[in-house]
């Protein structure tokens, strides 16, 4: 048994008949930022949900320290592995501060609905967010790039060693897509482990450890974010003529479609 | 919150001291201090089981609604989208109509009953609630109300008898009844408020999206299950002891969400304090408003509930 592992074996898993993912492996890296990336409908979302059991998969196909997710109590697993959805809900009226304590959640009894960690995971996370100031807020009045930090926040204060984000930079402009992907970073940083779907290769390739690509619901390449990209798997897996070039700034790959 | 219990506090003593006769306040003051004219004193009396079981009935329905509200994110949401009233209606005209006028008990146990299985119909129909999301549930709730609508009609429009015991009984009323219903109820009364309370914080959860609720280890399934028993335990409860009452179970988790915002956890007792505020205010009014006749509270209740909810909507905060 290996343990604190989150993986996926023979992972098969959809929504009717015909499963999206079929007979998927994959070890979670641990302590490191991982992204996936990959056409639309390619199975990114079902990944993720399916490794957050938000997804119901048969026994033993997604394992966390050997033991099937099924077997862990919910609050249990919350505590361990935490997913912010391509599309959460925010309630109307709920504060920044009301909605980061939602993330305490899982540490709470029927009974107990209070836990002496609370407070200072919630500051914690507000402070890590840089949402101090703005804890009081109603969430429904912030920007685009603020309210995502507030699910962040949120998902910091659940406290789990495993953070999954589904789409976490999609429709925010770029400088707070470049302000969410840092602050993967410094999650990853702080030894927890991040598994991030994204879209923009080039951020992927920048920010993140290590690079997960997927296609018709199979993962077609698993590497080191600086090393994997290459004008062929672009070609293959989007359809892209591109070439590789240097990012000017990091030395990471950059993907640039060739002229037309 | 503590704004809501001390008018609740001053709108029960009103209830002690106001009916459809007027009556001096020392005179009240008599009675209750125990040397008091005899004919008040029994009049005084039976405003005590009237203001106690109008103040459950309103607390009831005001939860019952905050809870379904929160589970079907419908505005419209009250306690008749799961049948409750249509139920215990339908099953109050069918026992009338086989054993003529039913007595209070006969009648609570019938409506009770109905209501009981029209939710259970509900949920059957809806499907395994939880898996689907909510949309089939509340189709099922419309289909069945429908139907047994359909069944009321028929039933009162042929038989005279049964339409002279039931145009009283639908419209709400809170006029005789006695404190002994209260133990017939009060099982099912507290498991409802007790149910309520523990799934606040599930409830807080599923309005994030049922993904997020998962991830942060709630049981979706498991948790509108319980909502909806709870609602429908309360709505029952309250169908059973003074018919089906309009209005307070939509209105009041509206003021209420006004009020406190968005946090079930303060929602649930604050809609239990909200609603019995509110009905034994209507009942008050009901007493007092074309003296020296009474009205029936149900009728009251939509006159001063519109108002309010009026208030909360155009302040914008409604939940949609
Ligand atoms: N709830 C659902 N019901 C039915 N099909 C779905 C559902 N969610 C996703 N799918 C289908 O599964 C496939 C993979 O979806 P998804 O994992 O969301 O892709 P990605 O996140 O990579 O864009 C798509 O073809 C999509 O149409
Ligand atoms: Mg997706």
């Amino acid at each position: 048994m290996t343990y604190n592992l989150l993986a996926a074996r023979g992972l098969t898993v959809g929504y009717g008949a015909t499963p999206v993912i079929h007979d998927l492996d994959f070890d979670v890296p641990q302590g490191r930022f991982t992204a996936i990336v990959g056409p639309n409908g390619c199975g990114k979302s079902t990944l993720v949900k399916s490794l957050a059991r938000v997804l119901a998969t048969e026994p033993g196909m997604v394992t966390l320290d050997g033991k099937h997710v099924q077997a862990y109590r919910p609050r249990r697993l919350a505590q361990r592995v935490a997913l912010l959805p391509q599309h959460p809900t925010v309630p109307e009226g709920v504060t920044v501060r009301g909605l980061v304590a939602r993330g305490r959640y899982p540490y709470h009894g029927a009974l107990r609905q209070w836990s002496p960690q609370d407070t200072p995971a919630i500051d914690q996370a507000l402070n890590d967010t840089g949402l101090t100031e703005l804890a009081d807020m109603p969430v429904a009045a912030l920007s685009g790039g603020q309210r995502q930090r507030a699910w962040l926040a949120m998902v910091l204060a659940q406290q789990t060693d495993y953070v999954l984000l589904d789409e976490p930079t999609s429709f925010l402009d770029i400088a707070h897509q470049v302000d969410v992907l840092r602050l993967c970073r410094n999650i990853s940083n702080q030894g927890r482990t991040v598994v991030a779907v994204l879209h923009d290769l080039n951020q992927a390739a920048r920010y993140a450890d290590d690079l997960v690509v997927m296609r018709d619901g199979a993962i077609v390449a698993h590497g080191r974010s600086d090393t994997t990209l290459t004008s062929s798997l672009v070609s293959d897996v989007f359809g892209l003529d591109s070439m590789i070039g240097v990012d000017p700034c990091s030395g990471t790959p950059m993907v640039v479609p060739v002229a037309d | 919150m503590a704004a809501l219990t001390v008018l609740l506090g001053a709108t029960c003593i009103l209830s002690l001291f106001l009916g459809s006769r007027p009556n001096g306040v020392a005179d009240v003051v008599d009675v209750l201090t125990g040397d008091g004219e005899p004919h008040l004193a029994n009049v005084v009396a039976s405003r005590i089981p009237r203001t106690v079981l109008g103040a459950i009935v309103g607390a009831a329905l005001a939860v019952s609604g905050t809870l379904i509200q929160g589970i079907t994110r419908n505005p419209l949401g009250e306690p008749g989208i799961l049948g409750i009233g249509v139920g215990a209606s339908a099953s109050v005209v069918t026992g009338t109509a086989l054993f003529g006028a039913l007595s209070a008990t006969g009648t609570m146990g019938f409506a009770m009953l109905g209501a009981i299985i029209a939710v259970a119909v509900v949920l059957v129909l809806g499907g395994r609630s939880s898996a689907r999301g909510i949309v089939p549930l509340i189709l099922a709730g419309a289909v069945v109300t429908a139907v047994l609508y359909a069944y009321i009609n028929a039933m009162v429009l042929t038989l005279p008898q049964v339409f002279d015991s039931y145009r009283f009984w639908m419209v709400g009323s809170l006029a005789g009844v006695e404190l002994s219903r209260l133990g017939q109820v009060l099982v099912p009364l507290v498991i409802g408020f007790c149910l309520a309370l523990l799934i606040a914080r599930g409830m807080n959860a599923l309005a994030l999206g049922e993904e997020t609720a998962i991830s942060l280890g709630f049981r979706v399934g498991a948790t509108r299950l319980i909502g909806i028993i709870a609602a429908a335990l309360l709505a029952a409860v309250a169908t059973a002891i003074a018919g089906p009452i309009s209005f307070i179970g939509l209105a009041v988790p509206h003021i209420i969400f006004a009020l406190m915002g968005e946090d079930f956890r303060w929602r649930v007792p604050a809609a239990l304090l909200g609603g019995a505020l509110a009905l034994v205010a209507a009942d008050v009014l009901a007493r007092v408003i074309i003296r020296p006749q009474e009205l029936m509270v149900g009728i009251v209740t939509a006159f001063i509930g519109a108002p309010f909810l009026l208030m909360a909507v155009r302040r914008g905060a409604v939940t949609t």
